[in-house]
């Protein structure tokens, strides 16, 4: 099983939410997050303070996917969260371990 | 050594609960002695004067059209302090400090309130004895006692600017409080998001004591109009007055009393405190500059009471000072705006705030004092000013006034006291000066010689303001100290001061 954890532009959430479902994956969890890259950030005027702020707003979404999914939720994820301009974000894949559906018990894929 | 403190100031204030009703009780006893019955009865002269006649017809009653009016002007001064200040300075700091600002605001407008009514409406407005009348008033209206007579049902009168056109005194009284709580609330713009609220308490009390009430007599103290009977009489009159008032200092509603007076004390009161941890490195940005527009939309609105309601009267100068202080406030909101898209790139929504407060700010001490032409030019000057104010001018003086008091209120209260020195002109639009015997406006000196005693007034007020929020602030720090500790102020004023935090979100 692997964690698939994407950080997307904010507006970019709902089609990926959807390219993610089209493929099969049931469940996310998303999270506001700040972060920067390589695209630029932008300068705050308060009177006579000045702010160079350098974290973006973005979003973390995250997924447990059995391997078999893999591939395809990275490529749903990848076309979904593109803009083509700098500042789109990245995909992290981890190896997940274990997985428990607390409701039932089950582990394993049929927790997924 | 801060039970103590405490102890005193719970048992002082004990005392003075039970003291208050007894003290304003017994001298409600007594006869009233209002100033216009002292002003009009000097020894020899009355007898002779045309008014004996006069004396015989009944005594001039309240217009209900100008009561109503500055009870009205009372409440949207009320407003001005309650909530519009308290959300225009809590807009603008860290949402961890957001309650201690709105505390600070509110507890000094209440407690100069209670002050007020004790003793700082007597020393500021009645006249005082000796070579200290011209600075400071005496104890005759100690908790207003002589304002209500309960055995007659009399209320005393006070002037306003025409003769035979009392108010209740007590209308005043409420109205001028509005002032001096507005003036302390002021100062702690400067010293936000560190200073102890035990310090702020104390400091503000001995400021409000030693300069506000002494400042607001040298300015605003006068014997009203109804004495000025002739030419001879006419200079025993000024003598009474307060020392600037006496010399043809205009200031209508307080650019020296109130602005110059709270924007110089900040100032001062920031370096003695010294600056917030982490600034220039640690970003520091208005937590809800939502809540700064509507503090500052409610000041705009508050302060047609501030402005027309010192005309004193429902007339055609309260008109004139109401479309005064609306027209500057616009221009300047403007004249900040564009300045600063021109030299930083973009119009704020802070900028148009604090061009709207600026404009408010100058226009002040000119609402009646000038004409449309005046409320123009002070308008779109004030707006460029006061950014160098907030912007260059503060580099220069390299203190941490964290919300701009001075930048704002001192530089806009100067800027306005000088042009309206030069815009009071009948030449330029103005209303001029009166002459209280004749109740013509030919009595102006000049452009230049009433711009130079209206730099004598700036530049004593500013002195004196200053050495007296030292001495203040000062105070204060040996007491309790002035700064709280590291940790609290990384932590924020609310949770560990206050108990509370604003937003549980």
């Amino acid at each position: 099983m692997k964690l698939i954890t994407a950080i997307i532009k904010p507006f970019k959430l709902d089609e990926v939410r959807e390219a993610l479902s089209a493929v099969g994956v049931q469940g996310v969890t998303v999270t506001e997050v700040k972060g920067f890259g390589r695209q630029k950030g932008h300068t705050e005027l308060y009177r006579g303070a000045e702010y160079v702020v350098d974290f973006l707003p973005k979003v973390k979404v995250e997924a447990a996917i059995s391997d078999e999914l893999v591939e395809r939720a990275i490529e749903a994820v990848e076309s979904s969260a593109r803009t083509g301009k700098i500042g789109d974000g990245k995909i992290f894949v981890y190896d997940l371990e274990q997985v428990v559906r607390i409701r039932t018990g089950e582990t394993g894929k049929e927790a997924l | 050594m801060r039970k103590w403190i405490l102890a005193a100031a719970s048992a002082v204030t004990l005392a003075l609960s039970a003291l208050a009703p007894v003290v304003s009780l017994a001298q409600a006893q007594a006869p009233a002695a209002t100033e216009q019955k002292k002003d009009a009865a000097p020894a020899a002269e009355a007898a002779k004067a045309p008014e004996a006649a006069a004396a015989a017809a009944p005594a001039p009653t309240p217009n209900k059209g100008d009561v109503a009016w500055m009870l009205t002007s009372t409440a949207l001064v009320l407003c001005m302090s309650v909530p519009a200040l308290a959300l225009f300075y809590g807009g603008l700091v860290r949402a961890k400090n957001m309650l201690s600002v709105l505390m600070q605001v509110f507890m000094v407008f209440s407690l100069i309130t209670v002050l007020w009514a004790v003793y700082g409406y007597s020393l500021a407005f009645t006249e005082g004895s000796g070579w200290l009348s011209p600075f400071v008033g005496g104890l005759d209206r100690l908790f207003l006692g002589g304002t209500f007579t309960p055995a007659t049902g009399e209320f005393s009168p006070a002037s306003t600017f025409s003769k035979a056109t009392p108010l209740p005194e007590l209308v005043y009284v409420a109205f001028q409080a509005t002032f001096a709580a507005i003036t302390c609330c002021l100062i702690l713009g400067a010293t936000v998001e560190r200073i102890k609220f035990s310090a702020v308490l104390i400091a503000i009390t001995i400021w409000f004591t030693i300069s506000y009430l002494p400042v607001a007599h040298m300015v605003w103290y006068w014997p009203g109009p109804d004495g000025y009977t002739s030419d001879k009489v006419a200079d025993a009159m000024v003598a009474k007055a307060g020392l600037l008032n006496g010399w043809g200092a205009l200031d209508y509603a307080g650019g020296t009393v109130v602005h110059i007076n709270s924007g110089v004390a900040g100032l001062v009161g920031a370096m003695l405190l010294g600056k917030r941890i982490g600034l220039g490195r640690e970003p520091m940005p208005p937590h809800s500059l939502t809540m700064t527009m509507i503090g500052a939309s409610l000041l705009w609105f508050g302060w047609f009471g501030f402005n027309a309601g010192s005309a004193l009267e429902a007339n055609g100068m309260a008109s004139l000072a109401f479309m005064n202080t609306y027209l500057a406030t616009a221009c300047a909101v403007l004249s900040w705006v564009f300045a600063e898209w021109m030299i930083k790139g973009k119009p704020s929504m802070l900028g148009a705030a604090s061009g709207a407060v600026a404009g408010l700010v100058a226009i002040t001490p000119a609402a009646g004092n000038v004409g449309i032409p005046g409320a123009f030019v002070i308008g779109l000057a004030v707006g460029p000013i006061c950014l160098w104010g907030v912007t260059g001018l503060k580099k220069l003086i390299a203190k941490d006034d964290a919300l701009d008091v001075f930048g704002v209120h001192a530089v806009g209260g100067i800027t306005g006291a000088l042009l309206t020195g030069i815009f009071n002109a009948q030449s330029l639009g103005g209303p001029g000066v009166t002459n209280y015997v004749t109740m013509k406006p030919d009595a102006y000196p000049g452009i230049l010689a009433q711009l130079w005693i209206q730099a004598k007034a700036v530049g004593i007020v500013f002195a004196w303001t200053a050495i007296s929020a030292f001495i203040a602030f000062k105070i204060a720090d040996l007491l309790v100290g002035l700064r709280v500790a590291e940790e609290e102020e990384r932590e924020g004023l609310d949770t560990t001061y206050h108990g509370e935090t604003a937003y549980n979100l």
